[in-house]
């Protein structure tokens, strides 16, 4: 059942891709309705579904199936449900889990549901007033545990967990999933630099390279690469990745990385699963229908997608 | 009242051919900043920075000292939480003709507490030589550029996007330090800002109808703050004073007043609605305007502390306020 550590699972890849099947269509079936961060899941699908169905070794989810209202203007610090606890909260033996581009927040509820950490009715709230499973994710949201959506910032904060948890010996490693676009940002370096200089070795970070960003195409943008020799430069054991891969995908977050993190750069495709969406290439990081003759092109394309619980 | 839309998209390709030596600067939210039309235009004056805000603040001010007026787009949060050591030192500090387009103030996104600027104008405010300008309507963006002229140093703008109202007649001059003045009155003086003047006017009607005399400014300019006119209102008020921000209580317009009225010996009652000091969440616009304290019906009940009376509006009147806008528009438009 949900939540439980997935290592012993004799079809982890089965599963794991299930779970990626399962976060597309359920994204693709929601931005049907309200338009959304579409593109986003269609990237990072298998990533997500290796993190929750194999590759995280996580708590069962602590968090109310359907999340609590949110009130921000009334809630009391000690009444707070934090998004952390629907991956397992905090025990020394088990992971951590932190998204930073949180504008990825829709996949990670899907992620979450798929999993069985929360159920498919919580999907209803998002982005409607008065709940925590907001469009933009901050540490309320359920499989938050920080705001990330000031880009740069979790892989900070994840690296603040990962010194404390390894001065107090933890097993558990800490995980940080990070958008290629915030490989930008100034302070994503200073934490890679202070990661490999302490020697977070507990530490994992997985990065969707899906090579596009709110006005188009990174290369056309601000160009990032070459990764590999930036992250090594910088301290960090990186290795390339096919991220639609859920096996090669494990292989690589399984790569030796004695006294440094790991990086992992996951090579994916934008609209990976629903080809439809090249049409809208490089303008992809929003999507809203512009009429509903594309709606409905968008509706058949779900009808034809693997169905729920069936592997791929 | 009239809604329009993109107006900041037109008005900065026009800005663009008023000014050659403008380029704008936006990062990684072109379109989404309503910056994509001088892109079109001018691509030769546009650059890309990407997600590198602190670095983008730098290159403003080093444009800016090579006779370049830097026009940089982003959401507010990204200038004035993530860069404010470079807006300081590199551009407040060298009193350089930045203009920064801070979008998504407060209520006006869904975005959360990491999109939603809460405290922009108190940490700017205590910038020295920055000025500071909120708009409300689409008047206002239009007039953004002849204000800037007369702006030597650097401008935060408090800017929203989409579709806006056109409360001024298109035209209307806007002066820095200058309030808009929108109904004379005796008894109260509203002061307002940005999204918040919208929202009172919805009321304004219904409030003078209850036979209370208040007078209405529309406040655009944050810093420098000693405009005559606002001084005048908060003299001839005989109850108080009410301001009305879409920002938290620490530092904005509701601290600016309290700090004129006690410098002018002004010892009156003075009620400030804002946000409050706390952080807002993902929801509508609606929504956080109510439920964080800056809706009409706070603005009734405002008014009623200071007159000692209830003026007998009901929420049936707030609600029914806000389908029939035309009225007010009318209104005012003839002020």
């Amino acid at each position: 059942m949900a939540g439980m550590v997935g290592s012993n699972q004799s079809n982890w890849p089965g599963e794991c891709q299930r779970i990626a099947d399962g976060i597309r269509r359920r994204t693709l079936a929601h931005s049907i309705v309200h338009g959304g961060y579409l593109s986003q899941a269609c990237s990072s699908a298998e990533i997500f579904g290796l993190l929750y169905g194999h590759a995280m070794n996580l708590g069962p989810s602590q968090g109310p199936e359907i999340p609590p209202p949110y009130e921000g203007w009334v809630e009391k610090k000690d009444e707070r449900v934090a998004g952390m606890i629907y991956n397992g909260g905090r025990s020394a033996d088990t992971d951590r889990f932190f998204v930073s581009p949180t504008h990825y927040a829709l996949v990670v509820y899907a992620a979450l549901i798929e999993a069985g950490r929360m159920d498919e009715m919580a999907l209803e709230q998002f982005n409607t007033d008065g709940s925590r499973v907001e469009m933009i994710g901050g540490e309320r949201s359920p499989g938050h545990e920080v705001n990330g959506g000031s880009f740069g910032q979790a892989i900070s904060q994840a690296a603040g967990v990962a010194w404390a948890r390894k001065y107090r010996s933890d097993k558990g490693k800490v995980w940080v999933f990070l958008g290629d676009g915030e490989l930008q940002e100034g302070q994503t370096w200073e934490a890679i630099l202070s990661m490999g200089f302490h020697k977070l070795d507990n530490m994992i970070v997985v990065v969707d390279v899906n090579g596009q960003q709110v006005d188009g195409r990174t290369d056309d943008i601000m160009g990032i690469e070459p990764l590999i020799d930036k992250f090594t430069s910088f301290g960090a054991i990186a290795v390339k990745v096919d991220g639609h891969d859920v096996e090669a995908l494990n292989i690589s977050c399984e790569t030796p990385h004695r006294d440094k993190p790991l990086v992992v750069l996951a090579y994916t495709c934008p609209y990976m699963g629903i080809p439809l969406l090249k049409e809208r290439y490089p303008h992809l990081h929003y999507v809203r229908f512009r009429s509903e003759e594309e709606r409905d092109r968008y509706k058949q394309a779900l009808s034809e997608m693997p169905p729920n619980g069936e592997a791929a | 009242m009239k809604k329009e839309r993109q107006v900041h998209r037109q008005a900065l390709i026009e800005w663009g051919k008023k000014q050659p030596e403008s380029v704008v600067l936006s990062g990684d939210l072109t379109a989404s900043c309503e910056a994509d039309g001088f892109e079109q235009a001018y691509p030769d004056r546009f650059i890309n920075m990407g997600l590198m805000e602190q670095n983008m603040i730098g290159w403003a001010a080093g444009l800016a000292r090579e006779g370049f007026v830097p026009l940089v787009h982003t959401f507010g949060v990204f200038m004035y939480r993530r860069a404010l050591d470079q807006v300081e030192m590199s551009v407040a500090y060298a009193d350089l003709p930045v203009r920064m387009f801070g979008f998504l103030p407060g209520v006006t996104t869904p975005g959360g507490p990491s999109h939603q600027a809460t405290n922009d104008v108190a940490v700017l405010r205590s910038l020295p030589n920055m000025s500071i300008v909120e708009v409300g309507d689409a008047t206002d963006i239009e007039e953004l550029f002849s204000l800037a002229e007369d702006v030597p140093g650097p401008l935060y703008i408090r800017m929203i996007r989409g579709e806006i109202s056109r409360i001024f007649p298109a035209g209307t001059p806007l002066k820095l330090n200058k309030a808009r003045p929108l109904a004379r009155g005796n008894d109260i003086v509203l002061l307002s800002s940005g999204v918040c003047t919208e929202e009172a006017l919805r009321v304004m009607n219904l409030v003078r109808d209850a036979g209370l005399s208040v007078a209405h400014l529309h406040i655009t300019t944050l810093k420098p703050f000693d405009d005559p006119l606002v001084i005048e209102a908060i003299s001839a008020a005989q109850f108080g004073v009410v301001t009305m921000e879409n920002h938290s209580e620490v530092g904005g317009l509701g601290s600016g007043v309290a700090e004129l009225m006690v410098e002018h010996a002004l010892g009156k009652r003075l009620i400030k609605i804002s946000t409050g000091d706390r952080y807002l969440q993902g929801a509508s616009t609606p929504y956080l305007m109510e439920n964080y304290g800056i809706g009409a019906a706070k603005l009734v009940e405002s008014f009623e502390v200071l007159c000692g009376q209830n003026l007998g509006i009901s929420m049936e009147d707030l609600a029914a306020a806000e389908a029939s806008e035309f009225s007010g528009a009318n209104q005012l438009e003839a002020l």
